[in-house]
């Protein structure tokens, strides 16, 4: 189930066309509109996506809010080095003397497309594992959760640090580092409610019917387990954007693109920090804090419209 | 502990053989005993599993360490003498000092028989044993990871429970939303807002904190002024590096603290204890906030294990002299042997941290010392996933999801 995280549910069946060769495409769609009727009343969540869905505009907006790739050139940057904010420079320039919200917006790009690359990757290895060990059972199950562990137990930030440090410096390493240092808790996860599934009546009434492990997993387990991954992976992507800056801050990250990691490593290395140039310093962390907490709060949103004891009004 | 037990279990079964009949008062005493010494095995089975599993782990990480840090492209001979010109023969003699001259498996080999011995290798960038630097550089940082994160469980425990106690009240939405703001930060951005705002000084206001290192003296380690004004100093450098690891790690023990409590609130021996006439906050913290600390041990434990490898950045940022900055000075080299030495010295601590988080569950919660069925109780998950997820509590809910997604 390699679908993207996005943060919108879809409200209507045209959303979601796959789903309509099911025998009932009724149900799902329901579903997932009632699904979309309780994220609505989390005002956190509904905050977080809006502020997404912001940035993300800006983001594939940013040649033309810009004026193309030139706004990146360190050769003929447009304005003085380090100079505060003015008219022509609403968050001033960078040590380069490029335009901080050029940068900005340009850095949105890397990290929502790597927080984004990454989860899809992780949640593609973790779903995979975890109705794997959690459906078939016995062995297999047991080499893989030992695998899982193994990979738990791992320090996720040296791991990927040490993964960046010995590939060569891309942005596709950056996403395979956070991929594979962050699946194992989707897989945990995925197993956990795949157990829980396996014991349903309806399974063993389509296994007497004839169905095989394919069918089952595809029709029966993944939509089971799809509310559940929706979650923890928009939760996994405010991580993935944290881990992407870091590993950008620690100058692992792709030289040749703008990131926001990048932008705060550029400023600490000009000084920019003592000699209290804030503008260099501030802007670009805000914008990781709230993308991440953006995401988080999604998220933790979509995870209180599953539960079903919110059903009753009881308070978070 | 077996050795009074098991005279008592033993006589407990001739006993009750002979005296079915006599006094009742005594056959539950000794069944509990009988009990305790069947528990004490299989918990002593479990200990030997969990070692052994922690072996295997640590094995594992010792196998990735050598092999993730031998498919690095470039030469680390041409690396470390580099601005210093070479020709063949000497080169040749660096590579044969540091064994890179023979077949990996040969490596492989020599290197497994070295770990063993405790011997890291030499670092190419100080030309000093690997162990002896980590050796060096460990106290600093047990000191801030420490103290700090002390100070997170503290704190995030305590706000934890207030807001769980009342659920959507005006000081749960005002923690939560500041610890989630919080955790959302980066570790390194706070760092360089600190040193900005309190340490250069912003505008009129002078610096109030030191920043750099961990003593005004130059040398790293302990400072130039010693006795009690030496630890005011480095008390006094502490506190940025450690206010910010707090800052950002304090979210997590909060929204799990909080979020089992919450759970624990519509427990049913809430009820009975409300019914005994105890007032609500009696209730809260003799009944409900004990049996809710335990996924939070977990945490501590675990996280612990987790900061060491997290102080990276702060001590980056810092100056403090400790693992990270190392790790840190060695990813620009890149100094392969320290950074191999620091990769198994962090996993390990990782490892150890987790087991000593799965040793101490079963003596906290009697609930989970039932023996086997580890595979699928939801207890097994928890615990490991809880810390995992870092928190929002996605996994506490699972055995609630399952009951739900399939309406």
């Amino acid at each position: 189930m390699t679908q993207l995280p996005l943060p919108a549910p879809p409200s209507g069946a045209a959303a979601e066309p796959r789903l309509t060769a099911t025998p009932t495409p009724g149900r799902r769609t329901g579903a997932l509109g009632r699904l979309w009727a309780a994220y609505r009343r989390e005002r956190a969540g509904l905050a977080g996506l809006t502020v997404l869905v912001l940035i993300a505009a800006a983001a594939l907006a940013a040649p033309l809010l810009t004026g193309g790739r030139s706004a990146l050139s360190v050769v003929d940057a447009p304005g003085l080095p380090l100079s505060p904010p003015s008219w022509r420079f609403p968050l001033g320039t960078d040590p380069y003397g490029r335009s901080e919200l050029a940068l900005l917006a340009w850095g949105a790009r890397v990290s929502l497309a790597v927080g984004l690359l990454a989860t899809v990757l992780c949640v593609a290895i973790g779903t995979a594992l975890g109705v794997l060990a959690g459906h078939l059972g016995g062995r297999t199950a047991s080499v893989v959760m030992r695998v899982t562990d193994w990979f738990l137990v791992m320090p996720t930030l040296v791991l990927a640090i040490a993964l960046t440090a010995v590939l060569s410096h891309s942005l596709a390493t950056v996403v395979l580092a956070i991929a594979v240092t962050s699946w194992p808790r989707t897989a945990r996860l995925v197993r956990a409610q795949t157990l829980a599934v396996e014991g349903r009546p309806y399974l063993e009434r389509a296994r007497a019917l004839g169905a095989g492990h394919l069918h089952l997993t595809a029709r029966h387990i993944l939509p089971a387990v799809a509310p559940l991954v929706l979650a923890q992976s928009t939760l996994t992507v405010a991580g993935a954007i944290l881990t992407e800056s870091t590993l950008d801050f620690l100058g692992l990250g792709d030289p040749s693109s703008v990131s926001w990691g990048g932008m705060l490593q550029d400023a600490r290395q000009a000084g920019a920090v003592s000699a209290g140039q804030w503008w260099t310093v501030l802007p670009p962390g805000l914008a990781i804090a709230v993308v991440a907490l953006g995401f988080t709060l999604c998220g933790r949103a979509v995870e209180a419209a599953l539960d079903p004891r919110r059903a009753g009004g009881e308070a978070r | 502990m077996t050795d009074d037990l098991r005279p008592g279990a033993h006589g407990t079964d001739e006993q009750r053989r002979g005296n079915l009949s006599r006094t009742s008062g005594q056959v539950p005493a000794r069944r509990v005993r009988a009990l305790a010494a069947r528990l004490w095995r299989g918990l002593a089975g479990e200990l030997v599993r969990r070692l052994a599993g922690a072996a295997v782990s640590l094995f594992a990480v010792c196998v990735t360490g050598f092999f993730l840090f031998r498919v690095l492209p470039g030469d680390p001979v041409r690396t470390m003498t580099r601005g210093a010109p070479l020709d063949g023969p000497a080169l040749a003699q660096l590579r044969h000092q540091f064994g890179l001259d023979r077949p990996l498996p040969a490596q492989f080999g020599s290197y497994l028989a070295r770990l063993a011995h405790g011997d890291l290798g030499l670092s190419y960038q100080y030309r000093q044993p690997v162990a002896e630097l980590i050796a060096a550089h460990l106290w600093p940082t047990v000191l801030l990871v420490g103290t700090s994160t002390l100070i997170a469980a503290a704190l995030g425990l305590r706000l934890g429970v207030r807001c769980g106690g009342r659920p959507g009240g005006l000081a749960d939405r005002l923690h939560t939303g500041a610890a989630l703001a919080l955790w959302s930060v980066p570790t390194f951005w706070l760092g360089l807002l600190l040193i900005g705002a309190l340490a250069v000084g912003v505008g009129p206001l002078p610096g109030l904190f030191p920043t750099g290192g961990m003593d005004s003296g130059t040398d790293w380690g302990p400072g130039a002024a010693g006795g009690f004004a030496g630890v005011l100093d480095t008390a006094n450098h502490m506190v940025l590096p450690c206010a910010t690891l707090v800052a950002v790690g304090y979210a997590q023990f909060l929204l799990v603290m909080r979020s089992s409590l919450v759970e624990e609130r519509t427990a049913e021996h809430l009820l009975t204890a409300r019914a005994t006439g105890l007032t609500e906050r009696q209730v809260l913290h003799r009944h409900a906030v004990p049996n809710a600390l335990l996924p939070t041990v977990t945490l501590v434990c675990v996280n612990l294990g987790e900061v060491v490898a997290g102080s990276i950045l702060v001590e980056t940022v810092f100056s403090w002299p400790g693992l990270g900055s190392l790790f840190y000075e060695a990813l620009r080299v890149p100094d392969l042997p320290l950074i191999q030495g620091l990769f198994l010295v962090f996993a390990a601590s990782v490892i150890l941290a987790n087991l000593l988080a799965d040793l101490a569950y079963p003596l906290l919660d009697p609930r989970v010392r039932r023996p086997a069925r580890a595979e699928d109780a939801p207890a097994e998950v928890a615990p490991a996933e809880v810390a995992a997820a870092g928190g929002p509590g996605a996994a506490a809910r699972v055995p609630e999801l399952a009951g739900g997604t399939d309406r």
